[in-house]
């Protein structure tokens, strides 16, 4: 017998409505992506809870590690000239 | 790594939960979590699937088309929460096909409940107030446990279920409201569902070998003996309600705790259901394994057919 074949794994991402980005909203296995589309639809929207959906399948994504975290993320902790509040203004300016 | 780095890793990692962080996919975890969580939340899984079932046996036989629509999509919801589940235990490295494996050969368990038969309409209500309401009281802590792909799956969970406690409820009342013969219809439900239900909450905390470890890692929040008091408190009231009988002799409001107490559960019953000698349980598996082996030419040939369409498309570009 040939080695089976298993449906591979989708990335599903939903827009919950215009004006809102797509989210990613979980997974399922599907043969391609037009199934993958029609089994998201029954899974991921049977209470109103899309008007678009995205399909990718997971191999197709590449993630970062959580080991790197410090070199990636942590650069930014003490860059705190770039928020507004780093700022000095006179008390006379209301808004800016 | 050596013994005292996985030390240190392992104390970090604890502490990251005390502080009410979430764990996600690709952070360094102890093996023992990995295990725990595809051993808790694979079993979820499954008894999402198995569910489905007892319940699919009256979706033909539903007494009207508002009991019908109401019973098919509680049933397909359960089909929608086996796939969460799925896939949040899919993200700790295990495949789906060993998942099904597990359940089919009897290595993994799911809940007893849904080994005893379901003999009359009356079963549809008892089996959404009692089991379904059972149900929700042991999930709802899981939407703040610490594994960030299972409290998520329970999110949507939780927020489907709360419909299919009510759609039960409604329909034992207005068993009970109906004629003499539909009332006892009622009645007799409600005897042979609710030991089963007050099992389902698991063994006496006493009894229970997981606790302690589960409480740190936040799957649980709440001992099995405080969640099943809880549901009692919840469920006795509700039975007054509808005019329907508790099964239980000694039950009775205890003024001094605040809580209701009520009679010795038969733990004897319990265990032989989960060792496999439950009314259902060889039906089940065998439906299971059935529909699971049966459906293997549809999906070998959707996966021909997404090849095909593959090629031609390859073939076309050159």
């Amino acid at each position: 017998m040939a080695a089976k074949k298993n449906w591979p794994l989708w990335e599903i991402f939903v827009r919950s409505k215009n004006g809102l980005e797509h989210r990613h909203f979980g997974s399922l296995h599907a043969a391609d992506a037009e199934m993958a589309l029609e089994n998201a639809r029954d899974v991921y929207t049977r209470r109103n809870e899309g008007v678009s959906i995205w399909v990718v399948e997971s191999k197709n994504i590449t993630a970062s590690n959580p080991d790197n975290n410090g070199e990636l993320f942590e650069p930014a902790q003490d860059k705190i000239y770039r928020h507004p509040t780093f700022y000095d203004l006179p008390d006379e300016v209301k808004h800016m | 790594m050596s013994d005292e780095q996985i030390r240190s890793l392992e104390e970090q990692f604890e502490a990251r939960i005390a502080r009410d962080e979430k764990i996600e996919p690709k952070d360094w975890m102890p093996e023992k979590y990995r295990k725990t969580h595809i051993r808790q939340m694979s079993q979820h899984a499954h008894s999402e699937i198995v569910g489905m079932l007892p319940e699919g046996n009256w979706i033909t036989r539903a007494p009207s088309l508002r009991r019908k629509v109401a019973l098919l999509a509680k049933v397909q919801d359960e089909a929608g929460h086996g796939l969460y589940l799925y896939s949040a235990c899919e993200t700790l490295g295990i495949s789906r096909d060993e998942l099904y494996e597990q359940l089919h050969s009897g290595k993994a368990k799911y809940s007893s409940i849904f080994n005893y038969p379901t003999v009359t309409w009356a079963d549809m209500g008892a089996i959404g107030w009692l089991v379904d309401g059972a149900a929700i009281i042991n999930q709802v802590p899981l939407c703040s446990t610490s594994y960030g792909p299972y409290a998520r799956a329970m999110v949507r969970v939780c927020k489907e279920e709360s419909f299919h406690q009510r759609q039960g409820f409604e329909i034992m009342m207005k068993l009970a409201q109906g004629t003499p013969e539909q009332k006892e219809m009622a009645q007799d439900a409600l005897n042979r569902w609710w030991w089963p239900s007050l099992m389902m909450l698991g063994p006496t905390d006493a009894a229970s070998t997981h606790t302690e470890q589960s409480m740190k890692w936040k799957l649980k929040r709440k001992t099995n003996d405080e969640l099943r008091q809880q549901f009692i408190d919840q469920t006795v009231p509700q039975a007054d309600l509808i005019g329907l009988r508790i099964p239980d002799p000694d039950l009775k409001w205890n003024e001094e705790t605040g809580h209701y107490d009520f009679g010795e559960i038969d733990w004897e019953e319990f265990w032989q259901v989960v060792k496999g000698h439950g009314p259902c349980n060889r039906e089940r598996m065998n439906a299971r394994v059935g529909a699971w082996e049966g459906g293997q030419w549809v999906r070998d040939a959707a996966m021909a057919h997404a090849e095909k369409k593959e090629n031609k498309k390859v073939k076309q570009a050159i």
